[in-house]
């Protein structure tokens, strides 16, 4: 709104063309890593999950209570010197349940996104490079895929099958959820196509295969990897969401939707919320680390893309 | 425009008719039929093999599908195998008006919520309260909505009393304004609990959109006309930061429906979710895959809605 600003000398852009020069050096991934670790909240995240992690991994150091083991006899205790938490309804030692049910619910999620990687990268690269028929069918596909709302089509799926595992778990959120990483790898390897260095890569000769991995996948990282990243925390809320209800991984396994359906009891809700409000702050607290690391990723790929 | 209304519905038909053979796969898939749940060993099992037959279960697929088709359309979707004597779409229409009143209840508080706060956050950016909201916006996105349902029923319910934990009204035959003020005291807290996530993304969607609005030219041609600052917010910013909204809307029939299954599942709320949980506890595959479909075939309604409005709305878009 003020004219000053239309004045032609002004001596900031200067200032920033040396500073991009400087920068020219670092490879592109060292700039997103910088630009990353200035962003306080994404770091402070990185740290809470490592914690979390760690001591979901340290578990056996950490309680000497096996998570699976009842004992009859003391069902539904309060905090006690010997259980922090706690025992459940079964007289399980919700402490120990807390950090096993963690590992069990973190390795859902990573592995559910891993498998999902897999699939949705695979054909969004498809139909992304190869356009045309392909294109279409892939995406047709998707689109079908999308007219359900995940959770009511893996309940169904659930419904179907007879027993749930942790594996069988993780393949049926996969399978029905990969599409929307699909679409996303398809925009921007469409956008890729049409780019100079492909019609390069392709006058000297190289092989689809080389294409996609080394010159596609690279530039499409940004997405691809700010997408894995909330992704594994939508997973870990669909495997708690869906163990609470009954339908995901059966008990005794510990997971921290299984603890959760403990509140389903009123008795135990009225007078244990140590049982339940941990395993709920558990997951609240990883998704949010989760969510605040894409955050952060997305600016550190895409600095053009921070609003806020 | 027309055009391309038409064009988007002749993509609707194709997906519901996909959506129907999923629905009916699904169906197939799942072991068991009406009368594998009656065997009796004192019956011959030639008399259900003559049953199986006489209701056409032995019949090639693409006849089962078509027969399937033609009662879905009409509305028949067989009988229950749980509730003896009673047909699917009795189960469903009961429940039907209850995730009504969810949904409705749940919008608008999300939109009387969400609105105001996003244009005075994008009024006053950097204010407490932008920031208050900023901070409500990344715990309503993260935190699970059957957690935060169990975290108000203790609270709200159970600590303090002031409302119901569960159920949708506490008596049967109330009247009147009695019978409203039931239901609404019922809906007060799954509401709250369905609406939390939209709420928090619908608030963070208004802040950016009327922050980019207020910074666009017209705005400052309308400041450089005089114009108040009311008429400027109310006619010429809200206007056009309400478009991505109004579409919004329409993909939110899906996440609704899928949300309500979870919430009403927390707080017994005899709802069209409880239903499809219950069906699923009870393996009843007539009414969960009723669902199903009658969810599917709401969530494409709700896109073509939201594809449509949006070429309404903003005329600035060309659809070639």
């Amino acid at each position: 709104m003020q004219s000053q600003t239309q004045l032609p000398v002004n001596p900031e852009p200067n200032i920033e063309k040396t500073s991009t020069q400087e920068e020219r050096g670092i490879s592109p991934f060292r700039l997103a890593f910088r630009r990353f670790l200035k962003n306080k909240a994404a770091v402070v995240s990185v740290f809470v999950l490592f914690l979390i992690i760690l001591s979901c991994i340290l578990a056996p150091l950490l309680t000497d209570h096996d998570p699976i083991q009842y004992d009859l006899t003391k069902i539904e205790q309060g905090p006690s010197s010997e259980h922090p938490l706690g025992t459940d309804s079964s007289g399980r030692d919700n402490f120990s349940r807390l950090l096993y049910g963690g590992r069990i619910s973190i390795i859902i999620g990573f592995s559910a996104m891993l498998f999902t990687l897999v699939i949705g990268v695979t054909l969004g690269a498809i139909a992304g490079y190869y356009g045309g028929k392909v294109d279409n069918i892939i995406m047709r596909i998707t689109d079908v895929f999308m007219i359900l709302p995940f959770l009511v089509l893996v309940l169904v799926i659930v419904a179907i099958l007879e027993k749930v595992t942790v594996g069988i778990f993780v393949t049926v959120i996969a399978l029905t959820s990969w599409p929307s990483l699909t679409r996303i790898v398809r925009g921007t390897f469409l956008s890729l196509r049409e780019r100079e260095f492909v019609l390069g890569a392709k006058a000297i000769g190289c092989s689809d295969f080389r294409i996609i991995f080394r010159h596609f996948i690279p530039n499409a990282i940004g997405p691809i990897v700010v997408n894995a990243t909330l992704m594994v925390a939508s997973y870990i809320v669909a495997e708690s969401g869906l163990s609470f209800l009954g339908f995901g991984v059966p008990q005794p396994t510990p997971t921290w939707g299984n603890m959760l359906s403990e509140a389903l009891n009123i008795r135990i809700m009225q007078y244990h919320p140590e049982a339940w409000i941990p395993p709920g702050l558990m997951i609240l607290l990883t998704v949010l680390c989760i969510n605040f690391i894409g955050d952060g990723l997305r600016d550190a790929f895409d600095p053009k893309s921070n609003k806020r | 425009m027309t055009k391309y209304i038409i064009r988007r519905l002749l993509v609707f038909f194709p997906m519901l008719f996909a959506l129907t053979i999923i629905v009916f796969t699904l169906l197939k898939l799942a072991p068991g039929d009406p009368y594998s749940q009656m065997m009796d060993p004192q019956i011959d099992a030639s008399v259900f093999e003559e049953q199986r037959k006489a209701r056409g279960l032995d019949d090639p697929i693409p006849v089962q599908y078509f027969r399937w088709l033609t009662d879905a359309i009409q509305g028949d979707f067989g009988d229950s195998f749980r509730y003896k004597g009673r047909t699917v779409a009795e189960l469903i229409w009961d429940r039907i008006p209850n995730t009504l009143y969810l949904g409705v209840f749940s919008v608008f508080i999300t939109l009387i919520v969400a609105i105001p706060i996003g244009i005075y956050s994008a009024r006053n950016p950097y204010s407490p309260l932008d920031y208050a909201a900023t901070g409500f916006g990344f715990f309503g996105l993260a935190v699970p909505n059957f957690f935060f349902g169990l975290a108000v029923i203790y609270i709200f319910a159970i600590k303090l009393g002031w409302f119901p934990s569960q159920g949708s009204i506490s008596k049967p035959g109330l009247e009147g304004f009695e019978l409203l003020k039931a239901r609404l005291h019922h809906l007060v807290l799954p509401g709250l609990t369905l609406g939390l996530a939209s709420t928090a993304s619908y608030m963070r969607y208004m802040r950016s959109e009327v922050l980019s609005v207020l910074g666009s030219d017209y705005i400052r041609t309308a400041r450089a006309k005089g114009l108040t600052e009311r008429t400027v917010l109310y006619k010429h910013t809200l206007r056009n930061a309400l478009i991505p909204i109004i579409t919004l809307l329409g993909f939110e029939i899906g996440v609704l429906l899928g949300g309500a299954v979870i919430t009403e599942g927390v707080f017994k709320y005899p709802g069209i979710g409880t239903l499809f949980l219950e069906s699923i506890g009870n393996r009843d595959y007539p009414v969960i895959m009723a669902i199903t479909l009658m969810l599917g075939f709401f969530t494409l309604l709700g896109n073509l809605i939201a594809d449509i409005l949006y070429a309404i709305v903003d005329p600035r878009i060309r659809y070639d």
